[in-house]
């Protein structure tokens, strides 16, 4: 087991919302989250919207306020305690981590060539002395990439959704970054491309020895990428497991149910799945006890009242359900 | 069953400062009464452009090809929709006869109006309701979509609602005209898993209750296989297979529609690597001569995949594929 890179112990990012002191209100967006994220690893991050897996990740990339709890981030050169991270180390930080996004046409500017998408980081960071240097280095991380070398010349709108995407990947990519979040940054593709863009994704971790925290609502794409997965509901972890123990036996019922609601190819196997009611509480308006309880099939009394933790369950495996155990004999 | 639509020979180019862009090229297929059509292609496929032509709702710069035809059969007869020219003539069609349901529920409902009046208004538009009948026979569909509280509903803003509960007002608003036709353009796609599932299973109930037919227009197999009876997909503005849904789940013919299934993420073998559709889709200016996934294809057979246009070829009953593979195979 390689050591981790990120640490967090119970983080939490609160927003105040509202003007005034009658009116204010505490959205809590990440809720005491404790996850450590292995150097090397392809960290899965799962959950529906508004569940905070955006928010998270933006906290570890110091672009989100960290409101309680820590985390850290600890490569071979350096320690960085990110809750305190200010001034010149925080500009260290931004050459170490970076994010790549979900929207490959929102994400790049329309007017500045591709070539001058990728250097900007280089230029802004101070990370080349000459022109030449710049022009060397996007060289090579846009052939990494498999970017046609022609094609830095010209401006974003000529490209496809796909090759969008790999510019994005090789601007986030080009100051040398040990830590990469992407944030659902296959969701806005046809499959034909997601997966060409999923594998470059594995391709340049595998090369360069990155760490990827990746963020997904689609559960088969997390299942093909990640080592590791985490679900996230209402700001809460509640289950997080290496992959293949998730999928093959998923202990949380939110985690049941979104196995159950991925459409089956199957043409035959219509309706047997086991359909959530409801929908995702507001963060503003949390339930009191187990967040889920308001969705969950086997809900019973004590989940009404007392939030259950995240526990160990065997091995990596660890899941926040009072009643896992007894549900294990349950079918999925 | 009788068919409810027929689409023969269209072909639809667009005049642009670039020249006469084809975005369908030739495409007849037919919907029964009760019948759900998935229509199927990657972004830039055509498949909205065809969806929209239904009701003769493109742009002004459309070029509609003089052997296009479009038949609604209505009980008061048949309709050739693409004859019709004068606004009035053409409300009988559109929200009238059929309706569209679009992908993003927040930009399809006008912000400052209420849901309520947005519906009543339509109703008003489209039948001699008056404003208080119309007005509780909206309340009623919205009850029937599964929305809470339907009269409170009423009175709200698209902005109010969450992102399942404007879709299933959407639904609402474009059942509540009684239909024969709906057109569904992308509308799970913006929905996160869990409500994906809701809203498909309440369109299946739709289905059966209201029976009438559906064009289902997705890019995603899985949801195809759970709602459609038949499949067509589209690739560039060709329709390149089409049949019942599940020999072209199970047994795809055509090149494209196998490289779509295999780029998917299965969930059963987590091995399998993940094998993307080689290339993108070209620009529409650049269409290719001969077939048009000739420069995506892996299975070339020889020089007429370049230059010939494959016509359809019925690989079995009410089963057809445009593919060279199969003259070849008749030959040898």
């Amino acid at each position: 087991m390689s050591k981790p890179l990120i640490t967090t112990v119970d983080l939490s990012v609160h927003f105040t919302i509202g003007k005034g002191i009658f009116a204010k209100q505490i959205l809590k967006a990440v809720d005491g989250v404790s996850l450590s994220i292995e150097q090397g690893s392809f960290f899965g991050l799962v959950g529906e919207s508004g569940s905070g897996k955006t928010t998270l990740g933006r906290a570890l990339l110091k672009a989100a306020p960290i409101s309680e709890g820590s985390a850290r981030y600890e490569d071979e050169d350096v320690s960085l305690d990110l809750g305190s991270l200010e001034g010149a180390a925080l500009k260290d930080y931004r050459k170490r981590a970076q994010l790549i996004f979900q929207d490959p046409y929102a994400a790049l500017s329309p007017r500045m060539t591709v070539r001058d998408i990728i250097a900007e980081p280089l230029e802004v960071m101070g990370l080349t002395k000459t022109r030449a240097e710049t022009d060397a280095r996007v060289r090579e991380i846009a052939e990494k990439c498999r970017l046609n070398l022609e094609h830095l010349r010209r401006f974003p709108h000529a490209f496809s959704g796909g090759q969008r995407q790999r510019i994005s990947i090789a601007r986030a990519l080009v100051c040398g970054p040990q830590f990469i979040v992407a944030d659902e940054s296959v969701a806005a593709l046809d499959v034909s491309i997601q997966a060409d863009v999923l594998n470059l994704l594995k391709e340049i971790q595998n090369e360069m020895g990155l760490t990827f925290l990746f963020i997904s609502h689609d559960l088969s794409v997390v299942a093909h990428t990640c080592d590791h997965v985490a679900v996230m509901y209402l700001g809460r972890l509640v289950e997080t497991a290496p992959t293949r123990e998730l999928f093959a036996e998923p202990r949380h019922p939110y985690t049941r149910a979104l196995f159950s609601a991925i459409p089956s190819l199957d043409p035959d196997d219509r309706g047997s799945a086991q359909k959530l009611e409801g929908e995702i509480p507001s963060p503003t308006n949390q339930p009191s006890g187990c967040k889920f309880h308001t969705r969950c099939p086997h809900v019973i009394d004590r989940c009404r009242s007392q939030e259950p933790e995240l526990e160990k369950s065997g091995g990596e495996h660890a899941v926040a359900c009072h009643r896992w155990k007894e549900l294990l004999a349950v079918p999925a | 069953m009788s068919a409810l639509i027929d689409v023969e020979n269209l072909t639809l180019q667009f005049r642009t400062d670039e020249g006469l862009i084809t975005a369908v090229d030739d495409v007849s297929f037919s919907v029964a009464r009760g019948e759900v059509m998935g229509l199927v292609g990657e972004s830039g496929s055509g498949k909205s452009v065809t969806a929209k032509a239904l009701m003769h709702l493109n742009a002004r710069n459309a070029v509609y090809s003089p052997e296009s035809k479009i038949t609604l059969h209505t009980e008061t007869g048949p309709i050739d929709v693409l004859a019709l020219k004068r606004p009035k003539d053409l409300q009988v069609v559109r929200g009238g006869a059929i309706s569209m349901i679009f992908q993003e529920p927040m930009a399809s409902f006008a912000p400052a109006i209420s849901i309520g009046k947005q519906m009543v208004e339509q109703l008003q538009m489209h039948s001699d309701m008056s404003r208080k009948k119309a007005q509780e026979v909206s309340i009623e569909m919205l009850d029937r979509v599964g929305i809470s509280d339907p009269s409170k509903r009423f009175d709200q803003y698209a902005f109010e609602l969450s992102g399942g509960m404007r879709q299933r007002a959407m639904i609402a608003m474009a059942l509540s005209t009684r239909p024969q036709l709906l057109i569904a353009d992308e509308p799970t796609t913006a929905l996160d898993v869990t409500i994906q599932a809701q809203v498909i299973d309440l369109m299946k109930d739709l289905v059966a209750e209201f029976h009438m037919g559906i064009v289902f227009i997705t890019h995603d197999l899985g949801v195809v296989a759970q709602t459609a009876d038949k499949v067509a997909v589209m690739y560039l503005g060709r329709l390149v297979e089409e049949g019942p849904v599940r020999p072209v789940i199970r047994t795809p013919a055509h090149p494209y529609t196998q490289g779509l299934l295999a780029a998917l993420p299965k969930l059963d073998n987590l091995d399998e690597p993940l094998t993307p559709v080689p290339g993108d889709i070209p620009s529409p200016l650049e269409r290719p001569p001969g077939c048009v996934f000739n420069t995506r294809c892996s299975k070339v057979v020889g020089p007429e995949c370049m230059s010939v246009l494959p016509t359809a070829h019925a690989v079995e009953d009410g089963h057809t594929a445009s593919c060279h593979i199969y003259r070849t195979e008749a030959k040898a």
